[in-house]
């Protein structure tokens, strides 16, 4: 049961992904193409108004539902592994118009195929682990 | 209620509606980022020692449930909340994709997806399964390497003002323009 609000939280985060349209190849190709407002608007609302409510969080020193004060992990400081990894990443996201939650989010929603490309995606990570230590960081 | 729910959700509902999901992942004591669950189903699966893959994937299986849940929202959405409208795309951006031999989103089966892309008939043919592929790699590659997806980096990282997700931010960027301005006219 413990799990159960995580199937909810997830359910809801599918349904938003398609009728936001955001899983849809042609929405990120309209964002890449700079054609529309719609993606920017969503993502802009979702970093400002989340960027308000974690400064809330920390100023307020809320906590977690298990009375655990709430910690954001700060990231490694670095530049190559976020540049180069966000740049194959965007050559991805682009060519097969999602990343990985829209994915799983296309496969419920009907598109079948969507699955190889999400196979693969779990091919590319365990590659990334194999050459990890071959990698720039 | 129903009507607003059904049509096509307005750019500022899905906005609010993405910053909750990442709030209420928080408010359990979690992080939102999606990604970290293909790390976990090569854990899964390899289960080998003193590697990258080589941690206790059982602190994990809450991200694995949302991963359902989010198969499951796909399937509902799709079922019982749809108006049946293919995506109403901008004039511009049907014109460059009919160039490159993509036809309106009404002309697909999906109405999300083109089906030059995402039809089984396309997708088992030697290009159109490299295509897929080669984009499931590049997103499963790129994603671990930089340490974040959109959700992990875009949404989670850019709340908090770290650095490193800006970088990464502009190098989905920097992929996405190359891909499409650069790289589509010589795929497609």
């Amino acid at each position: 049961m413990r799990f159960l609000k995580y199937l909810i939280v997830g359910t809801f985060f599918g349904i938003l992904m398609a009728k936001s349209e955001a899983f849809s190849w042609y929405r990120i190709q309209e964002m890449f193409r700079f054609q529309a407002f719609h993606m920017y608007g969503i993502i802009g609302t979702a970093v400002v108004v989340g960027a308000l409510g974690v400064f809330v969080i920390k100023k307020l020193k809320i906590k977690d539902i298990h009375g655990k004060p709430i910690e954001f992990q700060p990231k490694e400081r670095g530049f190559y592994r976020y540049f180069i990894g966000g740049t194959l990443f965007g050559l991805g996201w682009a060519l097969g118009g999602s990343c990985p939650g829209p994915m799983v989010v296309s496969i419920g929603y009907g598109v079948l195929p969507m699955i190889i490309v999400f196979l693969f995606a779990v091919v590319g990570t365990f590659a990334y682990g194999e050459l990890r230590d071959r990698l720039p960081h | 209620m129903w009507e607003f729910i059904v049509q096509p959700w307005p750019w500022w509902f899905s906005g609010l509606s993405i910053s909750a999901t990442m709030f209420a992942l928080i408010l359990f004591g979690r992080s939102f980022g999606f990604s970290s669950n293909l790390r976990t189903l090569c854990a899964i699966a390899s289960q080998r020692s003193r590697s990258f893959f080589d941690f206790d994937w059982k602190k994990e299986i809450w991200n694995l449930i949302f991963l359902v849940g989010a198969i499951l929202g796909g399937f509902l959405a799709h079922t019982y909340l749809s108006d049946g409208f293919a995506v109403a795309l901008s004039p511009a951006t049907v014109n460059d994709l009919a160039a490159l031999g993509f036809g309106e989103p009404s002309t697909s089966a999906s109405g999300v997806q083109p089906d030059e892309l995402f039809s089984w008939e396309q997708a088992l043919t030697l290009k159109g399964f490299l295509i897929l592929a080669v984009a499931g790699f590049l997103v499963g590659f790129g994603t671990r390497y930089a340490g974040g997806c959109t959700s992990g980096h875009a949404i989670s990282g850019l709340s908090d003002l770290q650095l490193p997700s800006l970088i990464a931010v502009v190098g989905f960027f920097t992929g996405g323009l190359i891909m499409t301005h650069l790289l589509y006219p010589l795929i497609f």
